[in-house]
């Protein structure tokens, strides 16, 4: 297996450096119309990291308001506008294409010895449908907002609202294509792209995730697509497909809406389970316990995540019946993540862990997720729902999953592939630092919410009584430390692209076609030969005898 | 898989990519041979069949409750669709089909000049569907159906006659814009077909809008009964 050369005839450009992918082309038509997987990654990492920060100045207007009781900052519609905002942005135009389309779009072929996706030039398409899609939609903020929040609910978003609903509606009908097409191409490439030897049962876990996300992505987004163009059909016309007053059932857009929306929950977190499934193992040295179980699960997760979507319903006039069967398949979402927490720990038992950057954030990312997977359980659970339906809880429960997940998990991929997609070393000192800040400012902004939440505060009000605004505090002074560890690696990944060492093949040490058949950065075809894998995926360590624990 | 290849496939030496100087024009170098583009291809139109299948799995869906919620609304708007303007739609759709399936085995076949006449057969009778239900539109305009625009519905059905004209125009109207899109492909098939691009070597387009043109038809069968023929109301339907 090591016998492959990395290059073949190591071609040189005129500054005396190796060819590889970012350097064999400079033009910004090199970039804008490349059909390059790798160069495509680049792409949505830039774009998406300008929409985090949009996404994240509609936050600061948010925690800044919610400082005092009163409404000092914002006024109410002001208000709506701004967590709409957020919500529109973080979720459309971030979390849904972040670590699939930077991440998965790079390493999906690498990962399983292709040159490239199996529809390059669809893979651009779908880059210039999300810009498209943000254009129209941070169009329709920037003309004056949209106040509906970001589940557009009917009848309030097809009647009353007087704000740039449909406008809003078209940028995220746009970022679904982009979506469904990005599905569709890793779903094609790892059935027909894979090299010789990389059978289904070797596939790295982050490709077994993405299938898994990609799945999720064609069959749940054209229903979204469908709806909103209902609800633009029903603002147009001024028809009562879901409004009341007209003969339309309101209820029937929420159940069409999270039909899409909750395995959509899930296109925010499969992926990044899938990169912690590789983090833990290379940082522990040892081979991912359990690898088929794990598997298995990101499968499963995406087929319950389609069967749970009327536990958002238990409020809305849904039948208790309903509500009975949702819930019981609500808790079942528990069995397949507590075995991807298990495993994970159970990998890092007896292993020899490392603490690089990445682990920091593994470490962040399985504590958080079970955090907020378990105050998952109390809002599936009928009768507490009740209680906690539209509270802060439910706030804190799903920042807990998207960004002490997700986002904890995107920034640890990011710095684990950093040395392959640039081929820099992003200076680990600060590295740590800034996943250290980033955990502190995370729980002290969204613990005290889970209690605020308990005590009875809703959400999407811009005003509150005395007594929460200790914990409304707490949270906004964490949101300010939180909102500096999301600054500082963006500083010190761009000093690294011009300062950082230069990276080896495989810094890490770890396994896999990415780190040990590519160069740093790769070459355009990923590979001068296909290689051929004659090996389990994550051979870290010879298997040893298992451990009897207590025996 | 083919037996010449065998002896190579067992080295187990993985051919490096400059080997394909030779090929197909249409082939692209990240795939390892033609068969496995044309295979990813396949696969890539049948998953986005996928995609249609649940767009449109939506429409129905949201369609069949309201069915189900206003039936008698639902019998009582039925007297107004044209069963057989539909009906003769439906035949020039499956007999449209017919002229496609061909299309696709004139490329399968080498038949080069025949292919073009029957892609152009293909948009000849979608063309005859788009002017039909062109009229069957302004027929409702004239009778006041249009939701929205021009409604205007007696008796004690009106605002949930409302609704299921709305899904009548939506779920036509989406059916029709994919036929307006197949008529556009299906045109640049004919151009490159006259260039005789396509062979019994590479027909993947024409195979691939043959399965898209399918698709939209398949969902006019669907549409048709659940518009038009059930719930007639001398057929019994409603319980008003």
């Amino acid at each position: 297996m090591s016998s492959v050369p990395l290059v073949h005839e190591q071609p040189i450009t005129p500054e005396g450096r190796t060819v590889n992918y970012l350097n064999v082309r400079h033009s910004i038509a090199s970039w804008l119309l490349t059909v390059d997987h790798k160069r495509i990654c680049i792409l949505y990492l830039v774009s998406i990291t300008f929409f985090f920060i949009i996404g994240g100045l509609a936050a600061t207007l948010i925690r800044l308001e919610l400082i005092t009781p009163g409404g000092d900052l914002l006024t109410a519609d002001g208000y709506n506008k701004a967590f709409t905002a957020h919500g529109i942005v973080m979720i459309f135009f971030f979390l849904v294409p972040s670590i699939p389309a930077t991440l998965g779009n790079f390493l999906i072929p690498i990962m399983i010895g292709a040159r490239d996706l199996a529809f390059p030039k669809l893979n651009l398409l779908s880059w210039y449908l999300l810009m498209i899609g943000a254009i129209v939609a941070m169009g329709a903020l920037f003309l004056g907002g949209v106040d509906t929040g970001w589940t557009f609910y009917t009848p309030y978003s097809s009647r009353y609202s007087n704000t740039y609903v449909s406008i809003a509606i078209i940028g995220a009908f746009l970022a679904g294509f982009s979506s469904i097409l990005t599905g569709l191409n890793f779903v094609v490439t790892v059935h027909m792209m894979r090299a010789p030897g990389m059978y289904w049962s070797r596939l790295p876990l982050f490709v077994w995730a993405l299938y898994a996300t990609s799945l999720i992505q064609i069959l749940a987004t054209p229903v979204l697509a469908i709806t909103l163009l209902l609800v633009a059909v029903e603002r147009s016309f001024r028809i009562g497909i879901f409004d009341p007053a007209l003969g339309g059932d309101p209820v029937l857009f929420q159940h069409m809406f999270w039909f899409y929306s909750h395995p959509a929950v899930y296109i925010m977190i499969l992926p990044g389970m899938g990169v912690i499934n590789e983090l833990v193992t290379c940082f522990s040295r040892k081979r991912i316990f359990g690898y088929e179980a794990i598997a298995v699960a990101h499968v499963a997760l995406a087929v319950i995540s389609f069967l749970v979507w009327g536990h958002h319903l238990f409020v809305s006039g849904q039948s208790i019946y309903a509500g009975m069967v949702f819930s019981i398949l609500s808790f079942a979402v528990a069995i397949p993540s507590a075995v991807k927490v298990f495993n994970w720990t159970a990998t890092m038992y007896r292993g020899s862990i490392s603490y690089d950057t990445p682990m920091l954030y593994t470490f962040g990312f399985i504590g958080l997720f079970t955090i907020g997977g378990l105050t998952g359980l109390p809002l599936a659970t009928l009768a507490v729902d009740v209680h906690l339906s539209d509270t802060y809880f439910v706030i804190a429960h799903f920042h807990y999953i998207m960004v002490g997940g997700m986002v904890l998990a995107y920034l640890g991929g990011l710095h684990f592939w950093w040395p392959k997609i640039t081929g820099r070393m992003y200076p680990e000192g600060w590295g740590k630092f800034a996943a250290l800040v980033i955990f502190v400012g995370f729980n002290l902004t969204f613990f005290p919410q889970f209690l605020l939440g308990y005590l009875g505060m809703p959400r999407r009000y811009y005003t509150y009584p005395d007594e929460f605004q200790v914990y409304h505090v707490l949270s906004s002074a964490g949101a300010s430390i939180l909102a500096a560890g999301f600054a500082i690696p963006v500083f010190y990944l761009l000093w690294s692209l011009r300062n950082g060492p230069m990276a080896t093949a495989n810094p890490w040490g770890a396994k896999g076609l990415e780190w040990e058949h590519t160069t740093s950065p790769p070459i355009t075809e990923n590979f001068v030969e296909t290689p051929i894998v004659t090996e389990e995926a994550y051979h870290y360590a010879p298997e040893q005898e298992p451990e009897i624990v207590g025996a | 898989m083919s037996e010449p290849d065998t002896i190579q496939s067992t080295n187990a030496i993985p051919e490096p990519p400059v080997e394909h100087a030779h090929a197909h024009p249409a082939f692209q170098h990240h795939f390892d041979d033609m068969e496995q583009q044309f295979e990813a291809s396949h696969l890539g139109m049948w998953v986005f069949l996928v995609t249609e299948v649940m767009f449109f799995g939506g429409l129905f869906a949201a369609y069949t409750i309201y069915r189900t919620l206003y039936s008698a609304a639902f019998a009582d708007t039925s007297r107004h669709m044209d069963v057989i303007l539909g009906g003769m739609n439906t035949a020039v759709l499956i007999g449209s089909s017919l002229t496609m399936a061909l299309a696709v085995h004139a490329a399968q076949t080498n038949a080069r000049r025949r292919l073009p006449w029957f892609l152009i057969g293909t948009i000849a009778l979608g063309s005859v569907f788009l002017v039909v239900k062109a009229f069957e539109y302004t027929h409702k305009w004239h009778e006041h159906l249009v939701p929205g625009l021009h409604f205007q519905y007696e008796g004690p059905y009106a605002a949930q006659a409302q609704i299921l004209f709305s899904f009548y125009f939506i779920m036509t109207g989406m059916h029709a814009l994919h036929m307006i899109i197949g008529i556009g492909l299906l045109t640049y098939l004919i151009v490159k077909a006259r260039r005789l691009a396509y062979s019994s070597e590479y027909f993947t387009p024409v195979e691939m809008v043959g399965l898209y043109w399918h698709f939209v038809d398949i969902v006019w069968i669907f549409l048709f009964p659940l518009l038009y023929l059930i719930g007639q109301h001398n057929l019994g339907g409603g319980h008003s």
